[in-house]
This record gives structure tokens, sequence and C-alpha cells, in this order.
């Protein structure tokens, strides 16, 4: 049976394609920031923390790691109000997806912090570092470079992760696809177009992390092109 | 005064003793060998005395800093306590001259004119002023050591511990690093030395330690301590050593 | 019809939880086979058909699972194939677990260094045997603890599928929540219910790799 394709009734709607993907873009940025900003404040707390803190933090990470999103954004969304906080969809999505995220970083991080021999660590403490100032000017980079393809790789899992936010009718771009899709009823055709729209973003963001790698990694002697295998997809990014 | 003064320094990992009353003093000017087999202690002393290691009892006093079991003021006294390793530990990612500077750069907040000068300063003292911006892992094993002798000189220590700097060096390349620490040890400078390298704890200490067992078992002028050992354990570690 | 969170809730949960668990095992199946046939390909076939198989990865990992159940379920059906949801969820995970588990056992076939194979063929063994007795079963050991990692990932994403009305633990937990309106109990309960699925697989999964990582000489 034949079907012929019509994209125009889709293509139509292009504001409202062009309006999600910049919901979806600002959605995974804001994530991205407080997810990896939890992430690494949690990898601290559990490699260098009191006893309580590392076992609190060890809990979030397996609680968020081993149920699905989809869960947590219910749970955030449908479940907060019942014990007194109302959040919007919008916030509900930001919320559970930075906690997602933060939990996989955290996880990611420790591998990093844990990747740096502690003798670079006493280098620096004998030279008078505080250990902030170790974590900053002595761990930080090294360790981001280990990790570099494992984060990113995971970001990308996030970019993707947004579309679930639809699910809660959060503002992205799987909602405005639902939309368009329920009223031209060009089911395919809809879904192509979002599926192409999510794939240019993700290579965007791609090479947007491969700049800023050559970026962070700049004064680092170029040893094995490592900057210029994270465009190449990361294996194992679910770990 | 004394540069260095450790007293009844007691150290266990566990039930483990490691280090059962060290007493040690060190005058401004020395430089001490302390010398000994591995497990004797010697390394764990020397990381005490810049707090890299927590000790259960006793008192050391360093460069006018005291430290205790409460390790309170450790930066103050690691400012003015220098230590190099037997791994070198240069930090990776930074360029030689960045190596020397980050340390009087965020601890000291020394300025960026200071600062270079310093860094042209310490690097001819090692003999490495054209390596500047050249990256750890495009220098020698010998060479990188060197540049974090440097890199611990940049803060202008009143101490330097140097911990087994050599063991992890070619025998070609030893030699260099021996001759930078010998001219450091001209210039004044007041240094303890873990080693393995008997000969040139003879010629350039001016005092050497034999640890055995987690105590300091025999001590003097190195002159004295290698040409007449008192004890049969230093007798019978020298004539292993020179076999 | 309003009732309250109890046992009977549980036991409506558990029932979504065995669909859960089957659907699972059917992507990690189908997703195994065709991302074996795709790893292989992708680490020693022709060039043009790495590059296909390359293609197929970068593009499915770089579009949302949603998106891609969405086009199994409505696209594929108005299309003219009509799917029920558990056909649409079945073959649009396995689509997305192909590539992934393509991807991650190409990395721990191109892991085995190039002297085993040297080795291999100095014995005269013919490029199959060298694949199955010497490059596989060293592979098949780095590959078991991200393997392992990624059916937790399987696991937690046939929750999206709910989107599609496809009644495993998820949408029989929204059914509940509709019914009980006790979200807070519901939903933790449906997390509970995935966590004590996820973290032994989770928890095994680590172990995996620190075996290998200490080696086999531990």
């Amino acid at each position: 049976m034949a079907y012929e394709m019509n994209f125009t009734p889709v293509f139509a709607r292009t504001p409202e394609l062009i309006s999600g993907t910049i919901d979806t873009i600002v959605l995974s940025g804001q994530s991205i920031v407080i997810g990896l900003t939890i992430g690494l404040a949690v990898s601290i707390l559990r490699v260098d923390g009191p006893k309580w803190a590392a076992a609190a933090s060890a809990g979030y990470v397996e609680a968020f790691r081993n149920t699905p999103l989809l869960v947590q954004l219910f749970l955030l969304f449908f479940g907060l109000p019942y014990i007194g906080i109302r959040l919007s969809a919008d916030h509900a999505a930001i919320l559970a997806i930075s906690l997602n995220l933060g939990a996989y970083s955290a996880e990611i991080f420790r591998a990093g912090l844990l990747a740096i021999p502690k003798t670079q660590i006493e280098a620096g403490l004998a030279l008078g570092l505080s250990r902030l100032q170790v974590m900053r000017y002595v761990v930080i980079i090294p360790a981001l470079r280990v990790i570099y393809p494992a984060l990113t790789g995971q970001l990308t899992l996030t970019l993707l992760g947004t579309s679930i936010a639809s699910a809660i009718s959060a503002t992205e771009l799987t909602l405005a696809g639902a939309k368009i899709e329920s009223q031209t009823f060009r089911s395919l055709e809809t879904f192509l177009v979002l599926a192409a729209i999510y794939i240019s973003i993700t290579f965007a963001f791609r090479l947007l992390y491969w700049i800023v790698g050559l970026w962070l990694f700049r004064r680092s002697v170029p040893k094995t092109g490592s900057a210029v295998a994270t465009l190449s997809l990361p294996r194992e990014a679910e770990t | 005064m004394p540069a260095l003064r450790i007293e009844n320094l007691k150290k266990s990992y566990g039930t483990v003793p490691v280090l059962k009353g060290i007493n040690l003093a060190v005058e401004n000017g020395d430089v001490v060998a302390v010398i000994g087999r591995s497990g004797s202690g010697k390394s764990t002393m020397l990381r005490c005395i810049n707090g890299l290691e927590p000790f259960q009892e006793g008192s050391i006093v360093v460069a006018g800093h005291r430290l205790d079991q409460s390790r309170a003021n450790l930066r103050d006294l690691r400012k003015e306590v220098g230590m190099v390793f037997q791994s070198y530990n240069l930090f990776p990612h930074l360029s030689v001259a960045e190596n020397i500077m980050l340390a009087p750069r965020v601890v000291k907040g020394l300025p960026r004119d200071q600062r270079e000068l310093l860094v042209r300063d310490v690097l001819s003292r090692v003999g490495l002023a054209e390596k500047a911006s050249a990256y750890p892992d495009e220098l020698s094993g010998g060479q990188q050591q060197r540049v974090a002798i440097a890199r611990s000189l940049a803060m202008k220590p009143k101490v330097m511990l140097f911990d087994e700097v050599t063991s992890a060096l070619d025998p070609e390349l030893t030699g260099e690093v021996l001759k930078t620490i010998a001219e450091l040890a001209e210039a004044g400078m007041t240094m303890v030395l873990v080693t393995h390298e008997m000969g040139f704890a003879r010629r350039v200490a001016t005092r050497t330690v034999f640890m055995h067992e987690g105590k300091i078992w025999e001590e003097g002028p190195s002159a004295q301590i290698f040409a007449h050992p008192a004890t049969p354990e230093l007798r019978s570690f020298i004539a292993t050593d020179l076999k | 019809m309003i009732q309250s969170f109890g046992w009977q809730s549980v036991q409506f949960l558990f029932h979504g939880l065995i669909w859960t668990v089957g659907l699972s095992v059917c992507t990690f199946v189908c997703g195994g086979i065709f991302g074996l046939i795709f790893a292989l390909a992708r680490a020693l076939g022709p060039r043009w058909l790495q590059l296909i198989v390359a293609g197929y990865i970068q593009l499915v990992q770089a579009t949302p699972l949603l998106i891609l159940i969405f086009l199994a379920f409505y696209g594929l059906s108005f299309a003219g194939f009509y799917f029920p949801p558990l056909a649409a969820a079945a073959i649009s995970l396995s689509i997305y677990a192909t590539a992934f588990l393509a991807d991650i056992w190409r990395g721990c076939i191109e892991a085995i260094p190039r002297t085993q194979w040297e080795a291999a063929d100095a014995l005269a063994l013919s490029r199959i045997q060298r694949l199955r007795y010497v490059i596989l079963p060293q592979a098949f050991r780095i590959a078991l603890g991200p393997t392992v990692g990624f059916m937790v990932q399987i696991v937690k994403n046939t929750s999206v599928t709910a989107l599609i009305g496809f009644v495993e633990l998820t949408r029989a937990g929204q059914l509940l929540n509709n019914m009980t309106f006790q979200p807070f109990h519901v939903f933790l309960t449906v997390a509970a219910f995935y966590f004590a699925v996820c973290y032994p697989l989770s928890w095994w999964s680590e172990k995996l790799k620190e075996r290998k990582s200490a080696g086999p000489a531990h």
C-alpha cells in the first residue's frame, strides 16, 4: 500500500518548531549547568567528605541512576504537591533532569577524581596550596581530560532525555511536535522532522563540546588527539 | 634555634608502630642524609615533617612552625618547607614555568613581573633556563626532577626535604640531580635527604642519620658514620651497600 | 472510581513490573542479536558496510528514544502499518538497543590488541577461527560489565513506552494514580520496583568492571 509523504502541513508550522527547538536548547542548557554543579559537589563530598555526607551522596546517586527519568518526573510533578511543594511543569522538568544528570555526572566526576594520583595532591599540598586550590589548579583539568568523552556522552543523553519532559507538558520540542501531529494527522512526517531537528541539535552540541575541549585542554600537550576523539561517539556513555 | 627539631615522634599504622620515638635536631645550613633499609621509617619521618602524614605522639618544630597532633597551621609551615618527591609529581597540564609559578601566584600572590624573574632565577639554578615553556612529558626524568627542585625553590623555603629523589631515575640521570642538590648544599640551604646514594651522603651531607626499625639507630658527622660505624646494624648496612 | 492505595495497588503494579521485565528481556535479546551482527560489521566488515553501520549508530544515538517510539507507533501506523503498542515498543526499543550494544561491543572487539590477531594468524587459524577462539572470548570478558550496565538502561527506558499507552510498570502507575489520586505513594512504589530490578544489575555491572580492571592475576 503506497503512502504519500507530505511534509507541507508540518513545514507550515515552522515557527512552532523553531520555538520548540529553542525551548529544548534552553531546557537542556539550564539542566546541564545545574546538573553538573550538583554532580561536582556530590562527587567531592563522596570522595573527600565526612562519612555521613559520603553515604548520603552514594544514596542519592544510586536512587537516581536506578530509576527511570520518567518516574522521577512524575514523582516531582505529581508527587511533590502531596507534600506541599507545587512546581510548574517547566520547573519540575528542569529539577528532574538536573537531579538525574547530577547523579550520573557525580559518578563520572568521581572516576576522574580517583584517576588523579594521590601524589599529585600531595605535591600541591607540599607547596602550601589549600585543599580547594589543589582541587582547582592541580586536579580539575587533568581529571576533566580523563573523563571528557564519558561526560560529553552523558550530556548528549541528557539533551535527548529532555524530550521525555513532554510527558508532563513541559514546553519543549517534542510537546510542540505532538501538538502539530495531533492537528495535522501527519504523524510520520512530524516525527521524522523532529528526529532530524534532534539529530541536528545533538551534533551542534557535540561540536560545541569539541571546541570547549580544545579550549580547556589547550595547554596540555596534544598527545593522543583525545580532544578529537570526543567528536566521535562515547563508548559506554551510560555508565 | 635549630631549623628543625623533632621530639619523641611516634607514629603507627593501626597497631603497627612505624616510628618509635624519634629525636632529631637540624641546625641552619645543615645537610642531613637519612639512610636505612626500606621499612625503617625514614620516608615516613620525612613526610611527618611537612604534615603529609599525621602522627600520634611527639612534636616537630620546623622553620619556626610547631606541628603536633592538631595539624593546625599546616599551610604556613608548608610555605617555608619545600619537599621534593621520588616520582617528581610535576603537574602534567602545566608548563615548566607554570608549574614553578603556581604556588608563588596562588599562595603568596606574587605579581606577574616578579614571577617571571623568579622562574628565570630558579630554573638557572637547576641548569634548565631554556626549558621554561616545555611540558613535563617532554623532559627526561632527570630534567623533571630538577624542575621539581626548582618549583620547590621558588617558594624560597627555609628547609628542603628530599624523599629518595633519585630512586626512580636511570643511573645515568641520577648524576645531574645529585649535582643540583650538591650546589644547593654549597649555597647553604638547610636540607634533609632520605637517600640510597651512600657515596653522595658521605660527600655532601654534613651529618648522616641511620634509621633502623623505626628509631634513629646512629647519627653523627658523615665522615665518622661511614668510616667508623658503631653498631653492627650500620656496619652490615654499609657492607651490603658496597657489594 | 476512587480507591485508596493499598495491597491491591501493589499487586496491580507488580503486574506492570512483569511486563516491564518481559519487554526488557525481549529488547535485550533482539538488540543483542542485531547488536552483535552490527558490532562485527562495524569492526571487521568491508569499508562500505562499516560506514553504513556507523551511520546507523550515529543517527539512532542522536535521536531521543521517545521519538523512535512515536515513529514506530504513530508514524508507521498512519503510513499503513498498524503496530499494536507492544510491537511498536519492542521494535523501537530493539532499534535503540542495537545501536548502543553494537557501539559498546565494537569498542570491546577493537580493544583486543592487534598482536592477538597476529599470534592467532601465526598459528594458521582461519579468520573465523581467530574470531571464534581468540578474539571474541577476550572481548566477551571486557564486554560483560558495560553490557550488564546497559541492561539497566534498557529496563529504565522501557518506561518511555508508557507514553504510547503500553501498560508496563510506569503506565500502570499512571493508571493507578488516576484511580487513587495518591501520586506520591504510587510513584514512589513504582520507583521502588524499578530500583529493586535495576540496583542488583548495577551492582553486578560494577563488580564485573572491577574484576576486569583488577586483571586476571587476582
